[in-house]
């Protein structure tokens, strides 16, 4: 397609003395996930709701599926759907019920809702809880009832705003199959996160804001090379060889890092035929390797490098072994 | 584009269906639903309109009713003190509106609804009908309970029927304050706190259950301008359940309808402008 299904134009967002959103533009092309990345309050979800008419911008504007927010804010409305923070499905009614709701106020004919409901409630496995209260749900259970809502009038294009914070990582992994049924569908896909990893399990382009600004964008591999060179990590498995093995790395290397603790050398390297020379010579010498592997650099590093801080979720509560290691 | 099948098949390939433009009622009517099938599942919500004011008809009729006079009506105090719990629950409608929209606002719902393609005002809209239908209940209720301890309707039915047009007007104004409040509040628990400190005193500080007559003279003005004095001395009058105000009663409870509708004009004028700048800006942020 030649036009972008959604088009971010010079995006602004002061309140009051506070700017939320400085200067945001980028395009997502149609049938493709853009990845919306960066920290807490770095303005994501503020650029979301200015993409989605919720929020007026102070200047600059967006198109969705070729609509003006500004100018046609019902046409952009019809064209998409969102699926905000927190999971926004009504906790009093069944899931059936919450389906019926939002389809009724979409306009949608009963007779539609009905089969639809039905169909997304059998697709995100939730076939079985269809009439019992949603208050009864778990977590993942909501995530799955807020996204199948978001997509009763099949809208052409998805906004997610970090549709997997607060889950356990089987529920994450699920939702992001679900994800990718639906761009294998030909739906685009705008999702902010916090979470390297997600960006880099789904998104096509990735969009790395902070403090309100674009501070880089391009698909996860380019923004890896950007970040510098691969590193090689040794383990050694008696700590008594460190000395012995650095001074053999040190005639292989420019540069050279020593973790005592870890027992860990690490090294830049350019690529794989380091490591096989670098094996070469340890094979030959009298020091047992518990470990020796080429380490890329994980978008937490292009982020660390980018903005100079670490793209950590500022909850605690976060599972952690989601994150790119 | 507009499309005459149900679904029809983008670019892109995807099945859409027809998305089919529809007018502010039925979208207020589809809030509407669900705020009611809120109430199917938690019949509690309704204590406020039901309990409540029962049990204040029957507190304030049998602990009170032996030692406060009153004059004009048949059937004594018992008679008299309804139109007083009537005018305090439908000035409760506010409290109901305020805390539906502090639920909504604070869990995103009203977000989503702003997300779909319906009017922006459908949301007041629903929630509004929704809480005039809720009080309503509790008119009813409040209506058979008085059957039950002595209350009648002693005058024509136009009258009667005007006196209840006249609690639903006053619904309507409130309904602005509790959009207001609603806006402006944080949570459930910050709606309640301020509505209980001043909805209380402001609907004790009238005639709803007691006669001003025998108020010190400042309090006895402050609670005849009140404007639910008006309303309840309307009602009264139009259901035959009080005598007219004395004479040196203050201005208002002379022309207690007039007052009364005058008033409701003059708070929903004030009100609902504040109501929907404060949602507006509330939402969006």
């Amino acid at each position: 397609m030649s036009s972008p299904a959604i088009e971010a134009d010079r995006l602004v967002k002061h309140f009051g003395e506070t700017v939320a959103v400085s200067d945001v533009s980028f395009a997502v092309a149609e049938g493709t996930v853009l990845g919306l990345l960066g920290p807490n309050g770095a303005g994501k979800t503020t650029t979301v709701r200015m993409m989605t008419t919720l929020t007026r911008p102070t200047s600059g504007t967006a198109r969705v599926a070729g609509h003006d927010v500004l100018r046609q804010p019902d046409l952009v409305r019809r064209s998409m759907g969102l699926t905000g923070q927190a999971a926004t499905v009504d906790e009093l009614l069944t899931g059936r019920e919450n389906l019926r709701f939002i389809g009724s106020l979409y306009g949608l004919s009963s007779s539609y809702v009905r089969r639809a409901g039905a169909d997304l409630l059998e697709r995100f496995s939730l076939a079985d809880a269809a009439d019992r209260v949603v208050k009864t749900y778990s977590g993942g259970m909501r995530r799955r009832l807020d996204l199948a809502v978001s997509l009763i009038a099949t809208p052409p294009v998805l906004f997610l705003d970090e549709p997997t914070t607060g889950l356990d990582p089987r529920s994450r992994v699920e939702l992001w199959q679900v994800l990718r049924g639906l761009v294998r569908d030909g739906t685009t896909l705008l999702l902010t996160t916090q979470y390297l990893e997600e960006a880099d399990q789904l998104a096509d382009r990735i969009v790395v804001i902070d403090r309100g600004q674009v501070i880089a964008e391009g698909t996860a591999l380019e923004l890896k090379d950007r970040s510098g060179t691969a590193s090689l990590v040794l383990t050694v498995s008696r700590a008594a060889d460190l000395p012995l093995a650095r001074s053999l790395l040190a005639q292989h290397v420019s540069e050279l890092h020593v973790d005592e603790a870890a027992r860990q050398l690490t090294a830049p390297a350019e690529g794989l035929h380091d490591m096989t020379r670098v094996a070469a010579v340890f094979e030959g010498s009298e020091i047992e390797l518990d470990d020796l592997g080429l380490k890329r650099p994980s978008l937490d590093d292009v982020f660390l490098s980018l903005t100079g801080h670490r793209a950590e979720p500022l909850s605690d509560d976060e599972p952690t072994e989601a994150r790119a290691s | 584009m507009t499309t005459h099948t149900e679904t029809h098949l983008t670019e892109s390939g995807l099945a859409r269906p027809e998305i089919r433009p529809t007018g502010l009622v039925r979208q207020s009517l589809a809030i509407v639903r669900r705020n009611l099938i809120h109430i199917k599942r938690m019949p509690e919500m309704l204590m406020d309109v039901t309990v409540q004011p029962v049990m204040f008809v029957l507190l304030f009729a049998y602990v009170f009713g032996g030692s406060i006079a009153v004059n004009g009506s048949p059937a004594g105090y018992r008679e008299w003190l309804m139109a007083g719990i009537m005018g305090q629950t439908i000035a409760f409608a506010s409290f109901v509106v305020a805390v539906g929209l502090t639920a909504d606002l604070e869990k995103g719902i009203v977000d989503r609804m702003r997300s779909l393609p319906i009017r922006p005002s459908a949301v007041l809209v629903g929630r509004s009908i929704s809480s005039l239908l809720h009080s309503s209940i509790g008119i009813v209720v409040m209506s058979l309970t008085g059957l039950v301890v002595g209350w009648r309707i002693r005058n024509g039915v136009l009258d009667a029927l005007l006196a209840y047009g006249l609690l639903l007007l006053w619904g309507f104004a409130m309904i602005w304050v509790g959009i207001l409040v609603g806006s402006a509040m944080r949570s459930v628990e910050a709606v309640n706190g301020l509505m209980f400190t001043t909805m209380f005193p402001i609907t004790f500080l009238a005639n709803t259950f007691a006669p001003t007559e025998h108020m010190v003279p400042w309090l006895r003005t402050i609670a005849e301008w009140n404007p639910i004095s008006s309303l309840v001395q309307a009602v009264r009058q139009l259901w035959g359940n009080a005598e007219p105000a004395p004479a040196h009663a203050a201005l208002p409870l002379h022309h207690p309808v007039l007052t009364t509708v005058i008033w409701t004009l003059a708070i929903t004028a004030v009100m609902a402008p504040l109501a929907v700048r404060t949602f507006n800006r509330r939402t969006q942020q």
